[in-house]
């Protein structure tokens, strides 16, 4: 465990200074080891039975910041693993690579041209090819950057395939709910859990560290958003009040939530794990108390969960008419908005289909 | 550039001496109704030095709540406000006042005022050989519109905002939460300040605009200009350009909390993006006007104290044309998470890529200026330099930020910080120490101390340093803007960034100390106390200039060469 925290942070200080094949080396070597923490998690909860539920225990440093981290934070999904090779592997290199060399002619300016060793100061103010080569050399460097930069905003609007999940989450003043429409459309809210030592911040909610399974004060909340592993999942966001934003960064996942639209982006999370985010647009007072915790389980778990709701069923089972009845005709009072805005949304899904 | 400066003329402040006391308004009138271009860019520098204690110690204030996680502090700031017994809504709701006055004071009430109302005022007229700008009254309506826009921001602290006393909407004031989402009238001292500094801006931008077109000395050509005023001139282009967009953007706010119009909220058929759009189509040039001045007055240094002309004047100027044009149609890269189309996205992640070039073109003439020179580090110089370094750290964490799809993860974290305090607090305000330490003996004619003023700029290079690099790490690691608590994760970086503040601090104790000296100890400026390197206007006159100069205009020389 600590070399593997050694490793890790050996990886990060290499990758700061763009040592990439060396980080590579180092971040395979740290995989094994966290892989090798999180299995017996794993197993503790595979083998229960369908019928009972009990929240995932989150593993240290995975899924959520790592104290005196100086790098992203490991990422569990596709585009989080091309997006984190486009920083870590093209932009970070270039970047120091410039910095560096800026630095570079500085410092031999200052030992070079200085007032004593160059007394008598050149008169040249132009140079036409050395003009031409700095415009030109940054344009294809950028050209260079564009390429996977441009192919990774592609494939984050590919939309969700036909007969994928669909799951609502509403951004509120400062909690959020969670809609299963596919599921029987129950809804679970979800506040932070209260900080020990520091006053109320949810009535009625429980302190952070009071269950077994309570993940990092701050991000920790009473009732996650659980969501299968390994499908895609639709999520549609939107708010009730003022604009949110919901992030989870491990899973390379930042969408606002804006009132009187459902923003739609396809979410997929390849391991078992739970995952924590937090509001990232200002919404008042409580902005920093509405953290976002994704738990992903493995399908057979996931449907466990489901049935622990009143009116759960099972994703792809015939709904009970009652429930389908009230799920068709939008529940909420800005039915008005919420239909024209999945006018829109469909038709930037077609725009992105296109 | 050669100069040729008649007899007459360099004689005038003896010559005439006598007759320039006479000249001069008694104190009520000079300070308050004044229309001497000098005396009013004095006038924006003081307040803008006040202002930017009053911002500068809100980011203390932040500083010292983000030491550690949990609530410390903010209960104690809440009474500072006038809060009685404040519940933890309302203490909380200080955080969101701090965050949003830090952000207007020091963008509409510090940085700008330095740089185009305080160095812009003082030293274009000077730089062009004009004796005033083109509407000294209107200059004067600017500065004084822009102390009361200071003033209404600063009731705004002291009524109810929704949650709390003040306005907690963060400075992009984005609806429903400046509208539904802040009851009370807070918003509106805050929105109205905008309108009152907006108008002094554009007035000033009116004003810049007419006396550089206008009142060029004979010989001084658009392309002999110094590139200062080229980067005024870009600046007041910008000002005039954008400003009226956030005003309809603001008033529109204004209407609809208060007149029952709908814009900017779905359930009348409005739409809270398209207040964002608004903003940033004004916000973005906004960016540019706080440090295209900067890039003018370094221009300007780096070329006195190298004793060489700038390299590739006409891609110096042409690249901050060429910046301030792609600045208009780059907005939305503030705005990737708001759910913009694919082709958005990728338009705007192209196009903001674009400004690296022209950017890249300024930070290489720089080094290329230098280049063969025989550089004298004097405290402009060192100020200059670390300005060419630190603005090239915040501009690659700029080219990071502007790939649409990184920014999935960036956006709105402490990167984003880290990245716009690494051209702004580090950038703009290197610059404006930069230029404050390059002209204020040609301003007050006194000296300040060598060696304070370099002791002042290593203390702030490690504290701003230690402040603002942790935040790249707290960013990528995932940590949000805005937020007065957090996880413990994110402890250990918060810690250092605060010390870092410390250090900061202390240097702007050794500043004005440094301050104290001139005024106090101070020896006589000569004219031009930098040496044979500086070659613009300003030089030829006395230190301070005379209270009116170029009643003969100087002529410059057709064969000058850059």
């Amino acid at each position: 465990m600590i070399l593997g925290k050694t490793v890790r942070t050996l990886g990060e200080a290499a990758r700061a200074l763009g040592l990439y094949s060396v980080a590579a080396m180092a971040f395979s070597s740290t995989l094994a080891v966290s892989s090798a923490i999180a299995a017996p998690a794993a197993s503790a909860v595979v083998p229960a039975p369908v019928a009972s539920y009990t929240p995932l225990k989150p593993t240290p440093g995975i899924g959520m910041p790592v104290e005196g981290g100086i790098g992203l934070q490991q990422q569990f999904s596709k585009l989080g693993e091309y997006g984190e090779w486009i920083h870590d592997g093209v932009l970070m290199p270039i970047i120091t690579v410039i910095t560096l060399f800026v630095l570079l002619l500085i410092v031999i300016i200052a030992v070079r041209y200085n007032r004593r060793a160059n007394p008598v100061a050149s008169k040249t103010s132009h140079n036409t090819i050395l003009e031409v080569v700095w415009t030109l050399v940054p344009v294809l460097v950028l050209i260079g950057i564009a390429v996977p930069s441009i192919d990774l905003i592609a494939k984050q609007y590919k939309p969700a395939p036909k007969g994928a999940l669909t799951i609502k989450v509403t951004g509120n003043q400062w909690f959020w709910t969670y809609g299963y429409p596919d599921n029987g459309d129950f809804e679970v809210v979800s506040n932070m859990l209260n900080l020990p030592g520091q006053p109320i911040i949810n009535n009625g909610v429980r302190e952070v560290g009071s269950k077994p399974w309570d993940g990092p004060s701050h991000l920790e909340v009473d009732n996650r958003m659980v969501v299968p592993v390994g499908e895609p999942i639709r999520l549609q966001i939107t708010a009730a009040d003022v604009i949110h934003s919901f992030a989870v960064p491990s899973l390379w996942f930042k969408l606002d939530a804006v009132p009187g639209r459902i923003n739609e982006k396809v979410l997929l999370v390849e391991k078992p794990g739970v995952y924590y985010g937090q509001c990232s647009e200002l919404c008042g007072a409580k902005h920093g108390y509405m953290p976002i915790a994704v738990e992903a389980l493995p399908r057979a778990q996931y449907d466990a969960w489901v049935l622990t709701h009143a009116g759960g069923v099972i994703d792809g089972q015939a709904k009970p008419a009652a429930a389908a009845a009230a799920a068709a005709p939008a529940m909420s009072p800005g039915a008005v908005a919420t239909a024209e805005a999945t006018e829109a949304s469909a038709s930037e899904a077609t725009a992105a289909a296109e | 550039m050669a100069t040729t400066v008649p007899e007459h003329f360099q004689g005038h402040a003896d010559h005439h001496g006598h007759a320039d006391h006479d000249h001069k308004p008694s104190f009520f009138a000079r300070w308050f109704m004044s229309t001497n271009h000098k005396d009013i860019g004095t006038m924006y520098l003081i307040f803008a030095i006040f202002a930017g204690i009053i911002g500068g110690a809100f980011s203390g204030m932040m500083r010292i709540e983000l030491a550690e996680p949990g609530i410390q502090y903010l209960d104690i700031f809440a009474r500072w406000f006038g809060a009685t017994n404040p519940d933890f809504n309302s203490t909380l709701h200080v955080w969101n006042v701090l965050i949003t006055a830090h952000g207007l004071i020091m963008v509409f009430f510090m940085v700008m005022p330095a740089m185009i109302g305080g160095f812009g005022n003082w030293f274009v007229p000077l730089m062009i050989g004009a004796p005033d700008m083109a509407f000294p009254r209107m200059n004067n309506i600017s500065f004084w519109l822009t102390v009361a826009g200071f003033i209404s921001l600063l009731c705004s602290a002291f009524v109810p905002g929704g949650t709390g006393l003040g306005a907690g909407t963060g400075w992009t004031v984005y609806a429903p939460l400046s509208t539904t989402g802040s009851p009370g009238p807070a918003v509106d001292f805050g929105i109205f300040a905008l309108h009152l500094a907006g108008a002094g801006s554009i007035m000033g931008a009116i004003n810049f605009i007419t006396t550089i077109f206008n009142m060029r000395a004979p010989g001084m050509t658009m392309h002999k200009m110094p590139l200062f005023v080229w980067s005024v001139l870009v600046t007041a282009f910008l000002l005039l350009l954008s400003l009226p967009v956030l005003a309809a953007a603001i008033t529109m706010l204004l209407t609809d909390r208060n007149f029952g119009t709908t814009f900017f909220d779905p359930s009348g058929g409005g739409d809270p993006v398209l207040y964002q759009h608004l903003f940033w189509f004004f916000g973005h040039p906004e960016v540019y006007i706080m440090i295209l001045p900067g890039f003018g007055i370094i221009s300007q240094i780096v070329s006195t104290f190298s004793k060489k002309p700038v390299f590739g004047y006409l891609g110096m100027a042409y690249a901050m044309v060429a910046i301030g044009v792609v600045g208009f149609i780059v907005w939305a890269h503030h705005m990737y998470a708001t759910g913009m189309s694919v082709n958005t996205k990728m338009y705007f992640t192209a196009a903001t890529m674009v400004i690296a070039v022209p950017t890249g073109i300024k930070i290489f003439s720089w080094i290329a200026t230098m280049w063969g020179g025989s550089v004298e580090f004097k405290s402009p110089m060192v100020w200059a330099i670390g300005f060419i370094f630190l603005f090239t750290v915040g501009g690659v964490t700029g080219v990071v930020l502007a790939n649409g799809g990184v920014d999935d993860v960036l956006h709105d974290t402490y990167y984003v910080v880290a990245h716009f305090h690494y051209v702004l607090s580090l950038g703009a305000v290197t610059a404006l120490f930069a230029g404050f330490y390059y002209w204020f003996p040609k301003m007050s004619g006194r000296m300040h101390s060598e060696f304070l003023a370099h002791v002042h700029f290593w203390i702030f290079f490690i504290g701003v340093n230690m402040i603002f690099f942790p935040m790249h790490f707290l960013g990528l690691q995932g940590m949000p803007r805005r937020y007065p608590d957090y996880a413990e994760a994110y402890q250990h970086w918060n810690h250092v960034a605060t010390i870092g503040y410390m250090v900061m601090a202390t240097s702007l104790v050794v500043w004005l100390i440094n301050m104290l000296y001139a005024f106090t100890a101070g020896r006589k400026a000569e004219d031009s106390y930098w040496g044979e390197g500086a070659t613009t206007l300003e030089w030829t006159l006395t230190s301070p200039p005379p209270f009116h100069q170029f009643e003969t205009l100087p002529v410059i020389e057709e064969a000058a060469h850059h």
